[in-house]
Order: C-alpha cells, then sequence, then structure tokens
C-alpha cells in the first residue's frame, strides 16, 4: 500500500507523445464522411435566438474531460454563477456541441427552488470539438462559455 | 432483500471510497504519484488504474454507474419464480447476500457432471433448466447481463481465488495455450498486448494487463453492460481473428486462464470501463 | 432493454434551506436517428426528449433532451430544500411513454 509512480488512463503528456509519434490520433468526424455538423454558425444563431441583448462571454463553468476515453459517453457539467432568486435567476442553460450532426445537446431548465444553477449529464461526441453553454437569465441577458474537448480514437477503445 | 443486497455492495464501495477519492484528485495529473489501494495488488493492476478520473468516478458512486440499472433487474430475477418448478433463486438459496457472498471469486469451476468447466452465467442457466424447469436466458441478454452482475456484486471487493488444480488443470493449460496462441490477420496473442506491453501506447490508449475482476462492465463505449465473453469477442476481431461463440468452450477456458491471471485482485463488478 | 426502470437518488430528510443533489438514471437506448442497420436503413430515431421535476405538482427544474445525450441518460441537478412534500420524476419518450418516479422529501 505505498505510493506509486503511475498514470492513470490517457494522460496529455502521453497523448502528446503519441500525436508527435505519428500522428496516431484521429477523430470519429474523418470517420464519417458525408456526415453533415453543426458547426459554429449554427450554434451562434441559437445564442442569437435565446438572447436579448449581446451575449457576454464567462460567467459560465463547464467540467469536462480535457480528453474524452470515448465519445460515445463524455460526462458534462454545466455550472452558472447565479444567486438563483426570485429577482434573479438562471432560467436555462443550453449545451450544444459544434462538431456533432445536430448543436444542441440538452437543455435545463431551472428555477429559484434550484437553489444553484448547476447540471449534469452525458453525451456523446463525434469527435474533437467545442462544447459551449449559453445561460439565459430571468431578464433575458445571456452568457457564454466554451470548451474544447478531444476526442480520441485509441486502438482497441475506440 | 433486493435494496438490502444493494446497500451491501455500496458499503464495500465505501470501504474503498477513501482510497479511490485520493486516486481520483491526484489521478487527473500525468506521471504523479497515485496511491491505487486495493485496485493494485502487488504486480497486478486491475483496469481500474488503467481507467480515466472521470470513468473512476462513474465506477466510484453506486448511483453514478448505469450497470445498476442492470443489477436492480437481477436483484429482481432472483426473488421472481420462474418455470415449470415455480421457485425463484431465493427460494432454494435465500438472501443473496449471504448465499452468494464470496461464491463468484471461485468461478468459473470444474463441473464434473459435465466433464468440464462452468462459468457463473452457464451456472445460472444450469439451475435455470435442471432446478427450476425454465428456460435458460440468452447470452449477453439483460436478464443474463442483469443476474450475473448481480451475483458477481454480492463478492465484491473479496479477492479473486480460482483453482487450476486436479480437474480443473487441463482446461487451464487449454486457456493459456490459447492466451499465448498468435492468431488473426494481425497474427498476435493476447500476451503480446496484455503481458508483453501492458502499460505502453498502442495508438492513443494505454494498453492494460487484460484483468477480468471488473466483469460484467459497462463500457463508456457500447454505453451498455458486457459480459466477458462479449469483450473476448471484441479482442479477437480487433486482431481480425474469427471470434468464439458465447460461452464456447475456447471462450470458458481462456476466461479460467484470465481469471487465475486476476488472482489476488478483488471483484469489481459492475466495472465502468473506457 | 425492454423494461424502462428509473432510478432516482434524493435524500429522504434535509434541513431548511440546504442544497441537496438529485441524481437520476433511466435505461433508455436513446437512438440517434443517426445510426444505420445492417441492410443500410437509417434506424428511426426514438429517444427520451423530456425530463421533468416537479415538487408538489410544481415545476422545479426540467431538462430537454436532443439525441446527442448518451444511453442509459444521467440528469443531476441540485434544489434548495424549502418545503416537505412529493418529489415527482417524469420521463417523456418519442413514443408517447411516459416514465414515472416519485419520492418524498421532509423538510426541517
Amino acid at each position: 500500500m505505498k505510493d506509486e509512480l503511475e498514470t492513470g488512463g490517457v494522460s496529455r503528456r502521453t497523448l502528446m507523445v503519441s500525436l508527435g509519434g505519428g500522428a496516431a490520433v484521429t477523430t470519429a468526424m474523418t470517420l464519417v464522411p458525408g456526415l453533415s455538423l453543426a458547426g459554429e454558425a449554427e450554434v451562434q444563431a441559437i445564442i442569437d435566438q435565446m438572447a436579448e441583448g449581446t451575449p457576454v462571454d464567462g460567467g459560465v463553468e463547464l467540467d469536462l474531460p480535457e480528453i474524452a476515453e470515448n465519445g460515445n459517453t463524455v460526462p458534462v457539467t454545466v455550472t452558472v454563477d447565479a444567486p438563483m432568486t426570485a429577482d434573479s435567476y438562471v432560467k436555462t442553460v443550453m449545451v450544444m456541441a459544434d462538431g456533432n450532426p445536430q448543436a444542441e445537446v440538452a437543455r435545463f431548465n431551472f428555477t429559484p427552488a434550484c437553489g444553484t444553477a448547476s447540471a449534469s449529464t452525458r453525451m456523446r461526441l463525434a469527435g474533437t470539438q467545442t462544447i459551449i453553454a449559453a445561460a439565459q437569465m430571468n431578464d433575458g441577458s445571456t452568457m457564454v462559455g466554451r470548451k474544447l474537448v478531444k476526442v480520441t480514437i485509441g486502438g482497441c477503445g475506440g | 432483500m433486493t435494496t438490502k443486497a444493494l446497500a451491501r455492495g455500496a458499503l464495500g464501495l465505501l470501504a474503498a471510497g477513501a482510497v479511490l477519492t485520493a486516486g481520483a484528485a491526484i489521478g487527473s495529473d500525468d506521471g504523479t504519484r497515485i496511491h491505487w489501494g486495493p485496485y493494485k495488488v502487488g504486480d497486478k493492476r486491475s483496469g481500474y488504474t488503467y481507467a480515466g478520473a472521470q470513468t473512476r468516478a462513474m465506477q466510484d458512486d453506486d448511483f453514478q454507474n448505469p450497470a445498476f440499472l442492470w443489477l436492480e433487474r437481477g436483484a429482481d430475477i432472483w426473488e421472481t419464480a420462474a418455470g415449470e418448478a415455480g421457485k425463484a433463486c431465493a427460494d432454494c438459496h435465500g438472501e443473496a447476500e449471504e448465499a452468494l457472498a464470496g461464491v463468484a471469486t471461485r468461478y468459473p469451476i470444474h463441473d464434473e457432471a459435465r466433464g468440464k468447466l462452468m462459468n457463473i452465467e452457464q451456472r445460472i442457466n444450469w439451475c435455470r433448466e435442471e432446478q427450476m424447469g425454465a428456460a435458460p436466458f440468452k447470452w449477453e441478454s439483460e436478464d443474463l447481463l442483469g443476474i450475473t452482475a448481480f451475483v458477481k456484486n454480492q463478492s465484491k471487493g473479496m479477492p479473486v481465488a480460482v483453482s487450476i488444480d486436479g480437474p480443473a488443470r487441463p482446461f487451464w493449460e487449454q486457456g493459456k495455450a490459447f492466451y499465448e496462441q498468435r492468431r488473426g490477420q494481425l497474427d498476435m496473442a493476447c500476451t503480446h498486448c496484455h503481458v508483453d506491453h501492458a502499460g505502453t501506447m498502442i495508438r492513443a490508449e494505454t494498453l492494460s494487463q487484460g484483468q477480468v475482476n471488473g466483469f460484467p462492465t459497462y463500457r463508456l463505449k457500447w454505453q451498455t453492460l458486457g459480459s466477458l465473453h462479449r469483450r473476448f469477442r471484441g479482442c479477437n476481431k480487433n486482431i481480425r481473428a474469427e471470434p468464439y461463440a458465447y460461452g464456447s468452450d475456447e471462450y470458458v477456458n481462456l476466461e479460467l486462464y484470465t481469471t487465475w491471471r486476476s488472482n489476488g485482485l478483488p471483484i469489481e463488478t459492475p466495472s465502468v470501463r473506457k | 432493454m425492454a423494461k424502462i426502470r428509473p432510478r432516482v437518488k434524493a435524500p429522504k430528510k434535509a434541513a431548511m434551506g440546504e442544497i441537496i443533489e438529485i441524481k437520476t438514471l433511466i435505461n433508455h437506448a436513446m437512438e440517434s436517428g443517426q445510426r444505420k442497420d445492417s441492410g443500410g436503413n437509417t434506424i428511426p430515431r426514438q429517444i427520451i426528449n423530456r425530463f421533468v421535476v416537479t415538487l408538489n405538482g410544481r415545476e422545479v427544474f426540467s431538462t430537454d433532451l436532443f439525441p446527442s445525450v448518451s444511453a442509459n441518460p444521467y440528469v443531476a441537478f441540485f434544489l434548495k430544500a424549502e418545503e416537505s412534500g412529493d418529489l415527482t420524476f417524469t420521463w417523456h419518450d418519442d413514443d408517447g411513454s411516459v416514465y414515472e418516479d416519485t419520492k418524498s422529501i421532509e423538510v426541517a
């Protein structure tokens, strides 16, 4: 039961070594020719439709693995910095994936009864891409958070 | 019973919890010192130690672990009468947590009547056919996965301890021969990945030792619970070899050999893997 | 899985004003509508598209789910314990089925 010098799973460093060693990492996107992906424009259109006024960057935290072990099941938690009182609360958070066939992943609808604007789910990602969460407050103002997730296709796991 | 047995599973998890929390916190860094607790015994490392922090967290919490959807089904099967005899598993065996504690650590066993090995799935179907007068569950069905995971979960935390003495020996030898035999278009044996190169990278993935103490396992790739034989078939297909049938003698012998390799590691069923 | 069976983890008791986490799981294939069968035909979409939580009949949280949500959908969220009563969880399937679970909570 002593401490050991060991690594769990695919670490960033070993992945980089692997990348440098021969670009062995590919994404599912390249494996599905002809698949039309949502893209940034579709994400922006959804945000624009939600937002009253100009969306602001920040205030939305996305907790995601830096490198997803398998694109079929990627855990995601979104947390918005907001008081959650009757006067000021997060109404909805739309989680989007710009590299999937459809941008929308899940829309969490909160009320002041939630006490905190945080929710989790698990999603499928077609490949390395940016996850976007747009949070709309009860007054219509909108905050946006983004985070890149790398999705690898491994030797046996992909 | 249902909730009691499941609660016991949760208790077993609690024991490992302290260690897991530490592991999960540090494990996200590369090259850091990780205290693997029960998941590393001597040189044997559970697949848990090759999994990423998020995957380990999914296994650590019985509630986040989707495999428990199947275990609840298994708990129902344990108590539900079926077949001509009108009996449920519980009618003969009683409380699962008492009747089954440690049982899964010893399987596959040698079955004298059949003159060959018998794994848990086959033992369950033997009970159904011979004792209950019920139709056997299909391999990889939700029912067989559920009851198998439920049975194995009653031994969670107990070290794997299969016997390869006496009549089991020749079957272990056949399993060993399978493990070491090159096969498929890639001309690879199990040993090439899981013995010679465990811990090194195959493309973007770290090869594990191929320990089997967590099956049936919920794989993120499968998005479902799956048996050890499904994993064998996947491995065989990866090296472009013709897979054998679920429950075939070849795979049950291989199961004894791979389970013997895992002797000493605690049963983790149901584990979560990538 | 033939039988759909939700799992909900919620505390039975909570202190007034405490923030409690609620975790939910349901077995469902979440067929995305993007996959093809061995004959090359598109497998029709069938997902759980909506998840609603009410406390004493009043909606407190909901989620709209899209095909990118993984099979056996997991949704976790928080509630501020302010009243005792019944939490009702409903999952709405594309085929019109509704799956339900309830948990009572005592706030002191």
